[in-house]
């Protein structure tokens, strides 16, 4: 790590980036440093816990420090009714460091979010292309991904219903999803047989009690579930090929086209995704951008990113692969119409974070 | 000069801790009055003995408040984050085994595993509108556990004692709890899931890292750390 870099330059600095985004259309807006736990522990799951920080107030219940602003954006952007809007914001966000502290625990976000549905490639393209030419010169490596292409790829898998949402629950979760895509393979034919044998022999035993919430009847849909899992074919090898190919993919983004347009030959589920993604690549193009220059990875934001559901991207130093990525985004419309009981928009958004750019910039000198 | 030692104030984890250093000719006693928590080591110059709770012992370990620590290595794990930056076991003393095991309802047949909870707590999701609670005092490590396992839709609910008796009582649907024999489990109707357990706990011999080591405590350290033959 380099020295301290000092506040006030830091706050200068975001000051700045807050004004390039206010150029673009962003309209400047706040959120609350406190937030309810309850809202952030549904949408993430008890696992915020190690990276955010919860505190007691003793009306208002468990109270986190906000993470990151998307979730308070979106959701007062979600009880305003949601018509299109953009909006830029810059503050403070705590983040547990206990896997690395040396990273810091509070730093500043500076971010640009497009609520706009009426064409979703040139939305992304307008965020991705404003975030490279505002740090052009750090010598970053871009890299992006699309998540949306695996939830296609998924959804078009020839298997149950209930098969394809377990998938799908676990996107984020890599390690969990292989061991789940290998037990519905044909390797996991004789361990899904066994479950279910399992399941017969605990029902041998002697009856126990009825505690707890969860009814008998609950216990029953279950085990119906697992003699069909037990009966159905395997997600073919094929099938899983094609599902690996996808999430190995590493190439530049024209390459990455071709490579998905080929696995749409066989997997013909992704094929909108993969046209999504070419317009996306094309309208990027209009904006002047390289596109051999970016790097297209198809797992990129599967581990740290829950929320986003389509494009993701992130800019990351060539020179410092120490430092946290300079920026990070996506699109979430999922989250949009998760907070938005009933309503919903499409977005795309990112933050920057400006000490980051001031110590490449001081590194570069 | 003097090196503290702190040791569980009371019960068998006390007095196991007294008898395994007395094999080793290091000879603790509580002094004073019986309620009065002092205590005096013989056999060596230079070790002052602190009793505490043993659940404070970590936290005293990792202040560098005392050079020396016996607790169950479960707390050191669950209480501080990146344990070993700031302590690191001198021995394993063979007593106060423990697992950290997670169980479930008898009656849920349809589970055994942490593939099966994982599953459940989606389904008990979305049938209650409530993440699947599990009742537990380890929280951090019960939830490092269920995050490598990519286990989702669950939540840690604090319960600090009886924490068998959570699930009969409504407030839970599964518990994360310490056992040797597992009787008390099966009183209250719930069974082990079959996984490694989520830490296997033993009483600890641990020395601090954050506390003063000069010249004058290294060398009683290293007369203690011949006599213990360590």
């Amino acid at each position: 790590m380099t020295q301290e870099i000092c506040k006030s330059s830091v706050l200068k600095e975001a000051a700045r980036i807050k004004e390039q985004f206010e150029a673009h259309g962003a309209i400047s807006v706040e959120a609350a440093t406190l937030l309810p736990a309850e809202m952030l522990l549904d949408l993430y799951g008890e696992d915020i816990r190690s990276r955010a920080y919860v505190t007691d107030d003793p009306v208002r219940g468990e109270i986190m420090l906000r993470p990151d602003f998307t979730v308070p954006v979106v959701k007062m952007h979600m009880d305003q009714g949601a018509a299109p809007a953009r909006y830029t914001y810059s503050g403070l966000v705590y983040r547990k460091q206990s896997a690395d502290p040396s990273r810091e625990n509070e730093f500043i976000q500076v971010g640009y979010e497009v609520f706009d549905g009426t064409n979703l490639a040139a939305a992304d393209a307008e965020v991705f292309s404003i975030f490279v030419k505002m740090l052009a010169g750090l010598n970053l490596r871009a890299a992006m991904g699309d998540i949306g292409i695996l939830v296609a790829a998924v959804k078009g898998l020839q298997t149950t219903e209930r098969r394809k949402n377990a998938l799908l629950r676990h996107i984020w979760r890599p390690r969990r999803f292989k061991a789940m895509l290998e037990r519905y393979s044909s390797k996991g034919e004789e361990a899904r047989k066994q479950r279910y044998l399992r399941t017969l022999a605990n029902q041998e035993e002697p009856k126990a009690p009825q505690i707890g919430l969860r009814s008998q009847a609950e216990i029953e849909t279950r085990i119906a579930a697992l003699k069909e899992d037990a009966q159905e074919k395997s997600i073919s090898d094929t099938e899983i090929e094609l599902l690996t190919d996808i999430l190995t993919l590493r190439e530049n983004l024209p390459n990455a086209v071709a490579v998905l347009r080929d696995i749409a030959v066989d997997l013909p589920a992704i094929s909108d995704a993969v046209e999504q993604l070419s317009k996306r690549a094309r309208a990027m193009q209009e904006q002047g951008i390289d596109l051999a220059m970016i790097d297209f990875e198809g797992s990129y934001g599967r581990t740290s990113m829950e929320y986003y559901d389509g494009f993701v991207f992130g800019f990351h130093s060539v020179d410092r692969s120490d430092l946290s990525p300079v920026a990070t985004g996506g699109r979430y419309d999922a989250l949009t119409s998760v907070l938005g009981q009933g309503s919903s928009i499409p977005a795309v958004g990112g933050v920057m974070r400006p000490d980051v750019v001031l110590r490449l910039q001081e590194a570069l000198q | 000069m003097t090196i503290k030692i702190g040791v569980p104030s009371k019960g068998r984890l006390m007095q196991k801790t007294f008898d395994w250093f007395a094999q080793r000719n290091v000879f603790m006693e509580r002094t004073g009055q019986e309620r009065e928590y002092s205590g005096a080591v013989n056999g060596i110059e230079g070790v002052e003995l602190v009793l505490l709770s043993a659940s404070e012992i970590p936290r005293e370990l990792a202040a560098g408040r005392i050079h020396l620590g016996v607790t169950g290595s479960d707390l050191v794990r669950d209480k501080l984050a990146s344990w070993d930056d700031k302590l690191c076991e001198m021995a394993f003393m063979g007593f106060g085994h423990a697992d950290l095991i997670l169980a479930v309802p008898k009656l849920w047949v349809d589970v055994d595993t942490l593939d099966d909870l994982d599953a459940v707590a989606a389904a008990f999701r979305e049938k209650h509108g409530l993440r699947l609670r599990i009742a537990t005092k380890y929280h951090q490590l019960v939830r490092e556990f269920l995050r490598i396992h990519g286990v989702a839709d669950y939540q840690l609910v604090d319960s600090q004692g009886a924490t068998e008796g959570t699930v009969k009582n409504l407030t839970a649907e599964a518990i994360a709890d310490i056992t040797s024999t597992g009787e008390t489990l099966r009183a209250n109707h719930l069974k082990i899931l079959n996984c490694d357990p989520i830490h296997q706990s033993q009483a600890t011999l641990y020395k601090s890292r954050t506390a003063s080591w000069d010249d004058n405590s290294l060398h009683v350290l290293n007369t203690l750390k011949e006599q213990l033959k360590l």
